[in-house]
């Protein structure tokens, strides 16, 4: 019979992803975003808009994030816009890649981890495959955004 | 264990089901995703490794031992699907690789020729997303209008407002006979009936009837009546297309190529007759086999019998979980099949089932192929326990169980 391994629930519903799913950070619409993107999930129904305002030195000085969904989503997506305040368009998609680089389990920094900050307990996810989708739909969002506005400014 | 009112002896029922006896994350697996598919028991199982193992080998096309063999274990299977909807012949028999592939068999032979720009479809809040895009795509390219039946908080449609859609430009009905979702089980010899005192043909949607209770198409006198086979404790990739087959007999075929055929130049073919008109290429043997050991199967334990233990399983599920604070059903029309979806104040239900099933629970969490139907209640999605006969009280329980420690998680 394939068993499954027995995975603890613990961790996945720690006290930073339920923080962030109870009081997501950053639900007010940005009017004027320089990046933005909208994103689904076709098989949840899940959904994630994220927008971006930029100073004049490129720094996010806005940042906008709404989702429906479920707990990991809306943490991550938090925890995305909480994080992308005062970077630039080309640090935070270095973070996307750090992001997804721990999401795909390969081995990370201790560098790193602290460059994640609270997104790094969204780690625990890699343990229930299914929902690993649903950690990456803002930041399949993000890419698309920086896409947009790269295209956009060029 | 398990003395119940219709009388089925569910524990030696479950020894037939060789999955339902594992551990999923430490835990004896519920397996309640039974609207999703269901769980094959060992003569299905047997009548798969039979035919693969002793008389693999092409249908109608041979006249050697193993060749008739299949043949005619082929067409037993047939005639086992006509008794199942006791149509009248096996010729209103057509197979198909599901309820989707039907639904879109009936769209393209007979909608496509017979709708015309202003015309209407009829279909309804509750559908399926099968029974909604070949539909909906189909009157975009015709310039017809895809008019939906509203239904009420219960989940019954308005039967009323049903009456009032129906003019002399509707080209055809097509309605679930049961929701996958809801669990709604619709009037449908009612809905029939208002539809042919119009002249307007009637297509069902099976796929969630056929598991739960007796089917009779001529009763019913729908004209065409679609089911998978894995919906009914057989294989995936096989179905039915019920048509009544003055229908079939007028329309064209809906694919091309060998079998479907009588005779073939360069210049010209002559279709074959029915069913195999509708059935080109070499079919799914084996699925044809293995579904009609799931209806023997089903037959042998009796759909009444089925009907009413799920039915009394179904009470006493609505009963708990409706108990549980912070928990709201979704689908509560009297007349409803053994699914119950639900969602909860504290947790979105992919939370929900992630939890379930870390108790070894499997539910199905999502919008269930039914978008608009969610729209409908304001949520973005439901987790759905549907039941089926091998299921128990007990794990009604552990289900109850598993909803508490969700409670417990996120509050
Ligand atoms: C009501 C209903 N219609 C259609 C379908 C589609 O069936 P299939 O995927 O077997 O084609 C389903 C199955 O999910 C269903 O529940």
């Amino acid at each position: 019979m394939p068993n499954l391994p027995d995975v603890p629930l613990q961790g996945l519903y720690g006290d930073l992803i339920l923080d962030h799913y109870r009081n997501p950070r950053h639900r007010t619409p940005v009017s004027h975003a320089d990046v933005e993107a909208e994103e689904f999930n076709p098989f949840c129904g899940d959904r994630v808009i994220l927008q971006f305002r930029l100073d004049g030195q490129g720094r996010i000085v806005e940042a906008g994030a709404q989702s429906e969904g479920c707990s990991i989503i809306q943490a991550s997506a938090s925890m995305l816009a909480d994080i992308a305040l005062g970077k630039s368009v080309a640090e935070l998609e270095r973070l996307s890649q750090l992001f997804r680089t721990m999401m795909r389990g390969e081995p990370s920094t201790g560098e790193a981890e602290d460059e994640l900050g609270d997104l790094h307990s969204l780690q625990v996810v890699r343990q229930f495959p299914v929902r690993i989708k649903c950690a990456l739909l803002p930041w399949t969002a993000l890419e698309i955004g920086i896409e947009g506005f790269r295209s956009k400014n060029s | 264990m398990t003395t119940n009112v219709s009388g089925l002896d569910v524990a030696r029922i479950r020894e037939d089901f060789p999955v339902l006896h594992q551990m999923v994350n430490g835990k004896p697996l519920v397996y309640l995703d039974n609207a999703a598919t269901t769980q094959k028991p060992q003569v299905v199982i047997d009548a798969l490794v039979n035919y693969y193992t002793l008389d693999n080998s092409n249908v109608h096309r041979g006249v050697h031992t193993l060749s008739q063999r299949a043949t005619e274990d082929f067409d037993m299977g047939r005639s086992k699907a006509r008794q199942f909807l006791n149509a009248a012949s096996d010729q209103e028999i057509i197979f198909v690789k599901g309820t989707t592939d039907g639904i879109n068999l009936v769209a393209q032979s007979y909608a496509r020729p017979n709708l015309g720009e202003g015309d209407d479809i009829i279909i309804s809040t509750m559908e399926h997303h099968s029974n909604i895009i070949p539909w909906q795509v189909l009157c975009q390219e015709k310039g017809a209008h895809l008019l939906v039946i509203p239904i009420n908080d219960a989940g019954e449609l308005l039967i009323d407002e049903y009456e009032k859609m129906l003019t002399p430009r509707t080209k055809l009905v097509a309605i679930t006979h049961v929701s996958n979702v809801l669990g709604t089980v619709n009037p449908i010899d009612q809905i029939v009936e208002i539809a042919h005192n119009r002249g307007v043909p009637v297509m069902v949607d099976g796929a969630q009837a056929v598991p739960h209770m007796a089917v009779d198409v001529q009763k019913l006198d729908c004209d065409f009546y679609v089911f998978s086979g894995h919906k009914i404790y057989g294989p995936t990739g096989i179905g039915v297309l019920y048509g009544k087959a003055e229908l079939l007999e007028a329309m064209p075929p809906y694919q091309l190529g060998s079998e479907m055929i009588k005779s073939v130049t360069f210049e010209h073919t002559i279709y074959n007759d029915l069913p195999f008109k509708f059935e080109p290429g070499t079919p799914h043997i084996a699925g044809v086999i293995g579904m009609g050991a799931a209806i023997d199967y089903l037959n042998a334990i009796g759909l009444d019998r089925i009907d009413a233990y799920e039915h009394d399983l179904l009470e006493y599920g609505m009963e708990c979980l409706s108990g549980i604070g912070g928990v709201q059903l979704i689908g509560t029309a009297p007349r409803k099949s053994s699914v119950i979806s639900f969602v909860m104040d504290c947790a979105h239900p992919h939370d929900i089932g992630t939890i379930l099933d870390t108790e070894g629970v499997a539910v199905r969490t999502g919008h269930h192929c039914a978008q608009p139907l969610m729209q409908r209640f304001g949520v973005p999605a439901t987790a759905r326990a549907s039941l089926s006969f091998y299921n128990t009280k007990d794990e009604i329980d552990l289900l109850v169980k598993a909803i508490d420690r969700v409670i417990e998680v996120f509050s």
